[in-house]
């Protein structure tokens, strides 16, 4: 038999247990109702941002004055706003906004945070005090007053927005992974993996980065809800996206002049926003309880 | 215990050195020249050219920080672009009713959080718990601008009962309070709730219920004061993140805070304002986070042994 067969059949085991953990993640999520009750709520946003331009009834830029602050209606589901426009197609394709917004920041967030974090973790010495001080630095301030720190630096916009929200996020993941890969690296297989000539580089890229998955996984989700409310926050002040661009913290802030006359208009992209948080958290919460080994017993 | 303090207080000064390096990187990260962004757009060209001097733009970045950062030391922020007046003294102006706001809501949450939280753990899984839970998931999840158009439209706009914004009197704080309150309410409920549910399985717990007491001295007494040691660090961690919580909240209930004044700020691009706020919040921040962690320390001794 050639090597390469004989490696192929001793790795085909472990293919098959990997396989067999993951199916038994995934029953133990589907047997947490709330958590499925999340990961409904999220691929209903999901579908709902990618489908928007197939699924919008009317222009959400454009709208018409003599329509102007209508209630809701056969033609227009959830009325009009103080433009005549339909609120309906600017809350779907403000959910497209904020999940564009959402997934660039927490990627940035997530690709700079892990990168520190394992290195600090893994390098120590200088370079893990140097890293873990910066992070106390972005940690000292509350997380929308960095984002407004970063919007005061480069404007305001949707990429910068994105920039500040993932800015902001980025200790998280750095602290995280840290503190794993600190955990991690006095274990057995990663001495095995040293004893047997693995460098550094493959070390923490084979055998630490991917046992780090886990908490990184639900940081990821429930960040994802902490980005939409800086998002929508920030857009609200004036500070984030800007108009006509539909987004929904934004709606939100046009909407205040009038709060006695149309109600409506400032009610939906609100209840949009705690939904889909809702939506993050639950799902989020229910990927610890799975997860977690400590929490499975 | 004063050796774990002083080690604390060692700690911070790295980070209040960042906060400065941070707070100081601002003007020199914004597109174009510091001192024509300080001169603002009506500023000729002998302005800019003694905003330089003035401010000692022309001299090496080190320097310039190292001024920068003596000054806040001393509370010196420079003068407002926009009004004028020394920032110190707007600083001081606007902190009195961002710390008015989070006491008042820090206090509306302890009692909302802490009342939810020990019902629902003396009644753990019953119609209680599942309720109060469920409002505090909306709690976390709702953001706190529309809480507080919420709010303005049902007790302002509908009801008559409260005012919709300002200042002035206890009335004016209730709705603010409510709206940046609520979200650490549902904190508080939560950790109270998993800290009690913890804390009663104790064996202290059966020996004080088999000594007879009444089951309200047990919660009370033996209970809630031992599980007190997480929540009073949940405490410590709000009142932080109600100074960002407050940015927001000023916002809507148009209340002259510091977080308006840093909106303001940014919008009139005052950037020694926006630098004077954003030093001051974040030392607040940290201040605050060491008293929870003293705090913590003085009812925990395990920590401060560690």
């Amino acid at each position: 038999m050639s090597e390469l067969a004989a490696g192929a059949l001793r790795a085909a085991p472990e293919r098959v247990a990997a396989a067999g953990e993951l199916a038994n993640l995934w029953r133990r999520l589907c047997r947490n109702r709330a958590a499925m009750v999340g990961a409904g709520i999220v691929a209903l946003f999901v579908l709902l941002a990618l489908l928007a331009p197939v699924l919008v009834p009317f222009n959400p830029i454009q709208g018409d004055l003599n329509d102007r602050l209508q209630p809701a209606s056969g033609t227009h589901w959830l009325g009009t706003d103080e433009l005549g426009r339909d609120v309906l197609s600017r809350i779907i394709v403000g959910a497209r906004v904020s999940l564009q917004i959402q997934v660039v920041a927490v990627v940035l967030a997530l690709v700079v945070g892990v990168t520190l974090g394992a290195a600090g973790g893994y390098l120590g010495g200088r370079l893990d005090d140097l890293i873990m001080r910066a992070m106390d630095v972005l940690l000292a301030f509350p997380s929308i007053f960095l984002a407004l720190g970063i919007i005061a630096a480069l404007g305001t916009g949707l990429v910068n927005l994105m920039v500040a929200a993932g800015v902001s996020s980025i200790p998280a993941f750095a602290r995280i992974v840290r503190s794993s890969v600190l955990s991690l690296k006095e274990r057995e297989f990663v001495e095995a993996a040293r004893a047997l000539g693995g460098g550094g580089g493959r070390i923490l890229f084979r055998h630490l980065l991917p046992n780090c998955l886990a908490p990184v996984i639900v940081q990821a989700t429930c960040r994802m809800a902490t980005v939409l409310l800086t998002a929508s926050g920030l857009s609200f002040l004036g500070l984030g996206v800007q108009p006509p661009t539909p987004e929904w913290g934004a709606m939100l802030s046009n909407a205040r002049s009038y709060l006695i006359v149309a109600p409506h208009v400032a009610t939906v992209p609100g209840l949009a926003i705690m939904v889909v948080v809702v939506g993050f958290n639950l799902f989020g919460d229910g990927l610890r309880d799975t997860l977690d080994p400590r929490l499975r017993q | 215990m004063l050796r774990y303090i002083l080690r604390r207080i060692f700690m911070l000064v790295p980070v209040l050195f960042g906060v400065t390096l941070v707070s100081f990187s601002l003007l020199h990260l914004v597109p174009g020249d510091p001192a024509e962004v300080l001169g603002g757009q009506e500023a000729t060209k002998e302005d800019v050219e003694r905003i330089r001097r003035e401010y000692g733009l022309d001299r090496p970045l080190a320097v310039q920080y190292l001024r920068f950062a003596a000054n806040a030391v001393r509370g010196d922020f420079g003068v407002s672009i926009q009004s004028r007046h020394p920032v110190r003294d707007l600083l001081l102006q606007r902190l009195a009713f961002t710390l008015q706001l989070s006491l008042a809501s820090i206090l509306v949450a302890s009692a909302v959080g802490l009342l939810a939280g020990v019902v629902s753990s003396t009644r753990p899984y019953s119609l209680f718990d599942a309720t109060s839970m469920l409002g505090a998931l909306f709690g976390i999840s709702m953001p706190i601008f529309w809480l507080g158009l919420l709010l303005i439209l049902v007790f302002a706009v509908r009801l008559h009962w409260l005012p919709s914004g300002g200042t002035g009197t206890l009335l004016h704080l209730i709705l603010p309070a409510i709206a940046l309150g609520g979200a650490s309410a549902a904190v508080i409920a939560r950790m109270t709730r998993a800290s009690m549910l913890e804390v009663v399985q104790q064996d202290y717990i059966r020996t004080a219920r088999a000594k007879g007491h009444r089951e309200g001295v047990v919660i009370l007494r033996h209970a809630l004061k031992n599980a007190m040691i997480p929540i009073l660090t949940v405490f410590g961690l709000e009142f932080g993140s109600m100074l960002g919580g407050a940015v927001l909240t000023e916002t809507v209930f148009s209340l002259p805070g510091i977080g308006r004044l840093l909106v303001e700020g940014i919008f009139a691009r005052d950037y020694p304002v926006v630098q004077g706020a954003m030093i001051l919040v974040g030392t607040t921040f940290v201040l605050v986070n060491l008293l929870t962690d003293v705090a913590y320390a003085f009812f925990d001794p395990r920590i401060r042994y560690e």
